[in-house]
C-alpha cells in the first residue's frame, strides 16, 4: 500500500465495512481532537471502545475506559490510534497479539511509522496513515464540504436525504475531484524530516 | 475510476455541487436564509463547540456558498477556502489570523490601488506595519525580513500593468523566512496560474473581476493551500494556542490541513463580520461555470489589441507581458503560459490631455474602476483612482499621466480595435 496517497475507494470501503473501533488514546476531555472523533464516529453508529489506561473506571459518552487493547476482551475491527508517532510500535504489537486480529488499524493525522505498518500489513492488516477517520467519513460523505473543504470529490448522483442520526452517509456515489498535491507534498517532507 | 483526476473545466462545473439531496434540483440552489434549525441540543451544542460540521447561521456558514468555497479550493489546487463579502474582506481576515499589533508583514510594491491604500492607512491603525518590497527586485524582499514579519504578500498578475510576478522565487524568500506567503490571484484566475503549484500558502482572489466574471457580484476568497506548518515557535497564536473563543481548541492541532481555512471561518468571519450573500454566490458560481472559456477568449483579445496598440503612431509604449518584446514575457511563459491575462497599460505620446481625450471617446469601453467584467473597461488612473498622488508618485506605481489601463472584454476583437482606432484618431 503506497501511504502517501490512499485510493477513495481503499478509505471508503475501510470506513464502510467496520462496526466496531477502539480508540487508543481516546481524551475524556471535550476540547481534544480525539473526543471529537469519537464522538462523531459514535453518532454515525459505530461501536466506540474508549482505550486509555489514565481514565480506567470513568466513561467516554457512556462507554467504560479499558486500560490496554486486550482488556476489551471482545473481537474488534479497527484500531484507531491517537498517539503520536513515537508510541504507535507498542500499540501495534500488542494489536498482533488479539485474536481474532483486528481488520484495520489506522494512525491518526500527524502519526505514521513504516516499520510498524508493514509489521500489521505482513499480518494481513490494512493500514491507513496520517488521516482522521472523522475528516476522511465528513469528506467521502460530502458532509465535510459544508466547511468549504475540498472534499476531493465529484458527483452527479443525488445524495441520500439527510435522516436524524445518521445525518449523511458514504452511501454515495462519486470519482475523484481536485487534488491537494501541495498539501500532500508538504506533509510528506514534514514527515520524512521528523 | 474513482481515483482519475478530472480536468480544470470538469473541476470549473461539477466541485462542491452534487444535487440537492431534499428536492434533486441540479443547480445550486440560493440558500437565502440567516440561519439553521438543529436537530436537538446536543447537536447544537456540537456545532457551536465545533465538534460537529454543519450550518448554524449565515455569518458562519451557508450552503450555497459552501459550493462556491470548495469549486474555487478545488480549481486552485488549495484544501479549504472561506469565501467573504469582498477581496478586501478576503485581506482583512486572512491577515487579523497571523498578525499581532506590532508586526510587520512584507508586500509588493505593484497592488492594486485599494490594496495599497487599505495596507498604508487602514491597517496601519491596527498596529500591522506594512514594509513595500520591489518584485522586479527579490533581493528587495529579503532586506525587508525582520524578526517581526509575519507574512509576504504579492499579486501574481500585478495591478496596474499586468506584470507577472515570479512567484518561486519570493516562495523561497518565504520559506527561508519562516511565514506563509500570501498570493492574491484575482487578475490570473486560477486557469492562467495556480500560484499554489508554485509555492504560496493562501491564495487570496476579489471574486468581483475574472471569477464572477460579468460584473454584477462582489465577492472575496480566501484559499488555505494546506502546505504551512503553523504551530512552529508560537508565532501564529491564532492557530497554535488553545482558543478562548472555543474552550481551549488548538485550530491546528483540530482540522489538520485545513485549519487556517477554519481559522478565517470561525474567528475571522464570526467575528469581524464580512459575510458574503447567497445570492451573489450563487451569482459567481454560475460565472465559473464558464471561467475557462472566457478567460481564453479575455487573453486572446487582450492579446490582439495590445499589438494593435503596439503598432499605432500615437501611442508610445504598451506593457503587456503577452507581448514577445515585454521585459515580463519570459516570467509569462512561465507561470502563464495559455495567455498573460486582460489587463495592461499602455501610455500616449499626446501625455494627460490625450489620455482623458481618449477615455471621452471611446464608445465600446466602459468609462468605470473595476476590471475582468465580460465588457471592455477604460480608465485613466492619472485623472480618477491615482489623482490624489503627485507626479512622482503616479510614475513609480506604474500610474503616470499619459497611462491609460484597459481590461480587455469578450467582445469580438475587431470590435475592440475598430472603437481604439477611431477614439485614438479622432
Amino acid at each position: 500500500m503506497n501511504h502517501d496517497a490512499y485510493p477513495d475507494n481503499y478509505i471508503r470501503s475501510i470506513l464502510n465495512s467496520v462496526k466496531s473501533i477502539a480508540m487508543v488514546g481516546a481524551s475524556p476531555i471535550n476540547v481534544r481532537p480525539s473526543y471529537f472523533a469519537f464522538k462523531y464516529l459514535a453518532q454515525r453508529g459505530y461501536d466506540m471502545i474508549p482505550v486509555n489506561p489514565g481514565h480506567v473506571g470513568k466513561d467516554l459518552l457512556g462507554k467504560p475506559f479499558v486500560a490496554s487493547l486486550r482488556d476489551i476482551g471482545r473481537p474488534i475491527d479497527m484500531i484507531d490510534i491517537f498517539r503520536n508517532s513515537s508510541h504507535i510500535m507498542p500499540v501495534v504489537e500488542e494489536a498482533l497479539t488479539l485474536a481474532p486480529l483486528p481488520k484495520v488499524i489506522w494512525m491518526q493525522l500527524g502519526a505514521h511509522d513504516d516499520a510498524a505498518a508493514e509489521k500489521a500489513e505482513a499480518a494481513g492488516i490494512k493500514v491507513v496513515m496520517n488521516r482522521c477517520p472523522k475528516i476522511e467519513y465528513g469528506r467521502l460523505s460530502s458532509e465535510i464540504s459544508w466547511m468549504g473543504v475540498n472534499s476531493r470529490t465529484l458527483s452527479s448522483k443525488r445524495p441520500p436525504a439527510p435522516t436524524q442520526g445518521m445525518r449523511l452517509s458514504l452511501n454515495r456515489m462519486s470519482v475523484g475531484g481536485g487534488d491537494t498535491a501541495a498539501s500532500d507534498r508538504a506533509a510528506k517532507n514534514k514527515s520524512e524530516q521528523s | 475510476m474513482s481515483d482519475r483526476l478530472p480536468g480544470f473545466s470538469t473541476l470549473a462545473v461539477h466541485a462542491g455541487a452534487q444535487p440537492d439531496p431534499t428536492t434533486g434540483a441540479r443547480a445550486t440552489p440560493i440558500y437565502q436564509t440567516t440561519s439553521f434549525v438543529f436537530n436537538d441540543a446536543d447537536h447544537a451544542a456540537s456545532l457551536f463547540g465545533l465538534q460537529a460540521f454543519g450550518n448554524i447561521y449565515t455569518r458562519i456558514g451557508n450552503p450555497t456558498n459552501a459550493v462556491l468555497e470548495e469549486r474555487v479550493a478545488a480549481l486552485e489546487g488549495g484544501t479549504a477556502a472561506l469565501a467573504v463579502a469582498s477581496g478586501h474582506a478576503a485581506q482583512v481576515v486572512v491577515l487579523q489570523q497571523l498578525l499581532q499589533p506590532g508586526d510587520e508583514f512584507i508586500a509588493a510594491r505593484k497592488l492594486y490601488g485599494g490594496s495599497i491604500n487599505q495596507f498604508t492607512h487602514a491597517f496601519k491603525s491596527f498596529g500591522w506595519n506594512v514594509v513595500w518590497a520591489d518584485p522586479d527586485d527579490i533581493a528587495s524582499f529579503e532586506r525587508a525580513v525582520t524578526p517581526r514579519t509575519k507574512v509576504i504578500f504579492i499579486e501574481s498578475i500585478a495591478n496596474p500593468a499586468g506584470s507577472i510576478t515570479d512567484i518561486e522565487a519570493i516562495s523561497s524568500v518565504a520559506r527561508k523566512a519562516g511565514v506563509p506567503l500570501i498570493v492574491d490571484n484575482t487578475l490570473a484566475s486560477p486557469y492562467l496560474i495556480r500560484p499554489i503549484d508554485h509555492g504560496a500558502d493562501i491564495v487570496v482572489h476579489s471574486l468581483t473581476k475574472f471569477l464572477g466574471g460579468h460584473g454584477n457580484s462582489l465577492g472575496g476568497i480566501i484559499v488555505d493551500a494546506g502546505t504551512f506548518d503553523w504551530s512552529t515557535g508560537g508565532k501564529y497564536p491564532m492557530l497554535s494556542e488553545p482558543r478562548p473563543e472555543y474552550h481551549g481548541i488548538r485550530l491546528q492541532e483540530t482540522f489538520g490541513n485545513f485549519a487556517f481555512a477554519i481559522a478565517c471561518r470561525v474567528l475571522g468571519l464570526r467575528d469581524l463580520g464580512p459575510a458574503l450573500s447567497p445570492f451573489n454566490a450563487f451569482m459567481i458560481l454560475t460565472g465559473i461555470e464558464t471561467l475557462p472559456l472566457r478567460m481564453q477568449k479575455h487573453c486572446d483579445n487582450a492579446k490582439a489589441v495590445a499589438e494593435f496598440l503596439a503598432g499605432h503612431p500615437a501611442v508610445a509604449s504598451v506593457n503587456y507581458a503577452g507581448l514577445a518584446s515585454d521585459k515580463y514575457n519570459q516570467l509569462a511563459r512561465k507561470y502563464a503560459p495559455r495567455g498573460a491575462g486582460a489587463v495592461f497599460t499602455f501610455s500616449l505620446k499626446g501625455g494627460y490631455d490625450a489620455g482623458v481625450n481618449l477615455v471621452s471617446k471611446l464608445q465600446l469601453f466602459s468609462h468605470l474602476a473595476n476590471v475582468g467584467d465580460t465588457r471592455s473597461l477604460v480608465i485613466h488612473p492619472a485623472s480618477t483612482t491615482h489623482s490624489q498622488l503627485d507626479d512622482a508618485a503616479k510614475v513609480k506605481s506604474g500610474a503616470g499621466p499619459d497611462v491609460v489601463r484597459l481590461s480587455i472584454g469578450i467582445e469580438d476583437k475587431e470590435d475592440l480595435i475598430a472603437d481604439l482606432e477611431q477614439a485614438l484618431s479622432a
